[in-house]
Parts: structure tokens; C-alpha cells; sequence
């Protein structure tokens, strides 16, 4: 009886308590009367624990995919430097993980907060996000904006009408557990 | 007993283990597809269309009267293309002896790093060249074949960093018709051109085309051509001083007539405009 309470709670403790995926979709929108742009990337990493909270994001700028060739150019070359700051990235915790559970089918709101780094500069952030469960598959959408002025993103008199002061990035997400 | 220690959370990622390298092709070795009158090993992307406007004023030696050249001007009107990512065509025209220019520029090799090292990016260019004057002597038998010439090159450049790429360019270029059989039909040269990047959007560029003496009539030189590269928006500005009036292959490498230390250069411009006329077209990898 002692050896069957013992495996209960070993179990119990074990169940999975990491999960992550390699092909988050992290997009980033900017709107102005002269244009709009829009950079994909379908290649960012992500690992949650779901005990902590505790939340890491991580994406290649030059993965970014973008509809005009020479938009995708230049924000490598001139506005992210892709070449000096190959990595963009968020270390942060989701608020409330105690009321999200995992294993069960909902909708969950939380609350992420933490350090967003891009361009060689961390900046603090927070967001609200949805985890959904449904049918045991996780999905995790959220959605923010920055002022690229924060992170020493430099952009020049000229081009000032075509790039917002308010880029809004959307990351999302389908997670699986970390099987160790 | 139920000590399961927590993992070190100050480090998620690392979890996920090693990540899965990629191909990091080297971009942008040149801001546009011309050194400055050379061809880069940069193409117009999938897609782009790139306008392009080349402008060459009189040379400076022709003194205040004609403003230092600015009153002489010849120029050529350009459209190029990218079919793919990797292969791009052009047309052109010239108004100095009314040259019509067609080329085709592919990428052989792409310089990378990661999964698949490459330490040069080669492409291949050629060029055709239809000579549209009138004749020098209507009354001579005139063949059609004498107004084509012909430019083949080899584009070998490498990005050493984020500031400094250099090109050469073995090259051949074949006359149809040339004044006398002691001049070479085939033309043999090198090209060799680099850019130093200055800041973000501008940089300094600079070219030389040597061609081995016994090819070409004495009265021609090389090719010698520096600038800066200025890019702002959809634009890049390339601004020069050069010594060859020609603006297309066969011409500045064959037909340069101006010799720098006598001050018979020419400040110059091109202007390139690209627009995204079709999808992107990624060749398969």
C-alpha cells in the first residue's frame, strides 16, 4: 500500500512539467498612411515550464521573411543589424501559471512579463496572453507593442513617415511537452 | 524522497538542446548590382524590377567654359529584372553611338556560413552589345554581325565583414569587328573593385579594369573609377569619378579613353530604383 502511495505521488510529480516548440510563428506589423510592413518568422523556439511560469522565447532576425526583398534588406542590414545582433529574445514568467492548467481543455488569460532583448537591448515588457487547450493540444497566442527608438533602432528623417513609432508584434504558438 | 530538483530555469532553451544549424548566406556583399561600372555579384531579388539611370558628364579638364564637364553629358537608360533569386537579365541603352546592351547575370556560388560553408560568392555574366550608329562608311560592305560585341565575366567576391567586400572579375570581351588585324578581337582583362562600408546607408567604392597591353589600340587605358554609394529608401545612389565615358561592359574595359593624371575624368552618377513587380521567387535550395 506504501509502495503504491509512493508511485502515485512520483508520478504525480513527474507528469510533464516542460513544454516547447521550434516552429513559433513570431510576426511584427507596422502601419502608416504611406505603407505597411510586415515581417514572418516561423522558426522561433520556445520553452515553458509549467510549474514555475517561467517562460524563454528566442528567433533568428534574419529569419524574418518579408513580401519585398528589399524591405527584408534593410531591416537586416540597417535597422536590426542582424549581422552584429544575429538573436532576438524574451526571458520573462507567465503571473498567474498557478490557475493555468495544462492538462485540461480552456482557455487560460495570463499575464506575461520579463526582458524582451533585440538589437543589444533588454528591455522590460508585459502582455497579456492566451493559452488555449483543446483536445490536448496547447496553442499560446499574444500581442504587444514596442517603439523601436527603446531599443536603439535608429530610423532616419527620410523614412520617418514609413516605419510607426508603435510596431506591434504578435507571437503564437502550438507547444508539446519536453520529454526528458 | 520527493526532492526532484528543479532544472536551472535561468536557461530554458538550452533544453531544447543543440539548435539546428542553418545556412547563413552572406547578404548584401555590394549595395547594388554595379561596383560602379562593373558588375556586382548582387542581383535583383526575385521579382524586382530595378530602374536604372546612368549618367556620365564631360570630363573635368574641358575647363570653366563647359562648367568642368557638366555641360557635356552621355547616359544610359536601363531595365533589369529577377527572374529568380538567382538570375537576373537586363536591357539598356546607351546614347553614345547608340549602344543597345542585353545581360544576363546568375549565381553560381553563394557565399555562407553555418551548415554549408561557402567562402566566395561567383557568379557569371555575359553581356551582348548592338552598336545602333550609322555607319562610318555607307559605301564599305557592311555586315550586321560588326555592330555585336560580346562581354563574358567571371564575379568572384568575398565579404570579409560587415565593412569591407572585394570582387574580381577575369573577363573577356569580343569585338566582331575591329579597325586592323593587329588588333585582338578577343579582349582579355581583369576587373578588381571593392566597397568599404562608411555607415548603415553609404559607402565608399572604388574599381579598376587592367587590360594586358598588346590587346588594344595605344590611345586606350584602363578603367579607374571610385565613389560613394548612397542608399535612402528604394534608392541607391552611386556617385563617381571615373575615366570612361562608356557605360556599358565592353565599353568602359575596351573603349576608356581618359587618363587620370592628365584630369580627363568624368563625375558620374547612377541611379537605381528597385519595385517589387512579382512574387518572390525562391529557387529551391
Amino acid at each position: 500500500m506504501l509502495a503504491i502511495a509512493v508511485f502515485t505521488v512520483t508520478s504525480m510529480a513527474v507528469s510533464a512539467q516542460k513544454y516547447f516548440t521550434k516552429d513559433g510563428s513570431i510576426k511584427f506589423f507596422s502601419t502608416t498612411k504611406v505603407e505597411n510592413i510586415e515581417g514572418i518568422n516561423n522558426k522561433a523556439t520556445c520553452v515553458l515550464d509549467a510549474v514555475t511560469g517561467d517562460i524563454e522565447w528566442s528567433v533568428l532576425v534574419k529569419g524574418f521573411l518579408f513580401e519585398k526583398a528589399l524591405m527584408e534588406e534593410h531591416f537586416n542590414e540597417n535597422y536590426m543589424e542582424s549581422g552584429t545582433y544575429p538573436k532576438a529574445g524574451f526571458k520573462g514568467k507567465l503571473e498567474n501559471i498557478g490557475s493555468v492548467k495544462l492538462t485540461n481543455d480552456g482557455i487560460y488569460q495570463v499575464k506575461v512579463s520579463g526582458d524582451l532583448t533585440m538589437h543589444g537591448v533588454s528591455k522590460k515588457i508585459t502582455s497579456d496572453a492566451t493559452i488555449t487547450v483543446s483536445g490536448g493540444k496547447i496553442t499560446t497566442i499574444s500581442k504587444f507593442y514596442v517603439n523601436p527608438k527603446d531599443y536603439n533602432i535608429t530610423i532616419p528623417a527620410p523614412v520617418q513617415g514609413k516605419i510607426s513609432e508603435k510596431i506591434e508584434i504578435t507571437v503564437s504558438g502550438a507547444l508539446q511537452e519536453l520529454k526528458k | 524522497m520527493l526532492t526532484f530538483g528543479q532544472a536551472d530555469t535561468t536557461d530554458l532553451l538550452s533544453l531544447l538542446g543543440e539548435e539546428e544549424e542553418t545556412i547563413n548566406y552572406a547578404t548584401a556583399t555590394f549595395k547594388s548590382t554595379r561596383v560602379i561600372n562593373m558588375h556586382s555579384v548582387e542581383n535583383a531579388a526575385g521579382g524586382v524590377m530595378d530602374f536604372r539611370i546612368s549618367h556620365r558628364f564631360g570630363a573635368v579638364n574641358t575647363g570653366a567654359e563647359n562648367l568642368f564637364g557638366l555641360d557635356i553629358a552621355s547616359m544610359r537608360l536601363g531595365f533589369e529584372y529577377g527572374i529568380n533569386d538567382r538570375l537576373m537579365v537586363g536591357v539598356g541603352r546607351s546614347n553614345v553611338n547608340k549602344e543597345l546592351d542585353g545581360f544576363v547575370k546568375y549565381k553560381i556560388l553563394r557565399q555562407s556560413t553555418g551548415k554549408r560553408t561557402m567562402p566566395l560568392s561567383v557568379s557569371w555574366f555575359s553581356s551582348t552589345v548592338m552598336r545602333l550608329s550609322k555607319w562610318e562608311d555607307p559605301n564599305r560592305e557592311n555586315y550586321f554581325s560588326s555592330r555585336l560585341y560580346y562581354c563574358h565575366q567571371l564575379l568572384i567576391a568575398r565579404k570579409f565583414n560587415d565593412r569591407l567586400s572585394i570582387q574580381i572579375a577575369p573577363t573577356l570581351v569580343h569585338r566582331n569587328l575591329v579597325k586592323d588585324s593587329t588588333i585582338a578581337n578577343d579582349v582579355y582583362a581583369g576587373g578588381i573593385g571593392g566597397r568599404f562600408k562608411l555607415t548603415n546607408r553609404t559607402s565608399f567604392n572604388a574599381e579598376y579594369v587592367y587590360v594586358p597591353p598588346g590587346q588594344l589600340e595605344a590611345v586606350y587605358t584602363n578603367s579607374l573609377s571610385i565613389g560613394f554609394d548612397i542608399e535612402t529608401g528604394g534608392h541607391v545612389f552611386q556617385l563617381h569619378f571615373t575615366n570612361s565615358r562608356p557605360m556599358n561592359e565592353k565599353g568602359f574595359i575596351t573603349e576608356t579613353t581618359g587618363k587620370w593624371q592628365e584630369g580627363d575624368i568624368q563625375f558620374g552618377f547612377n541611379v537605381s530604383r528597385v519595385f517589387t513587380v512579382g512574387k518572390r521567387r525562391e529557387p529551391k535550395e
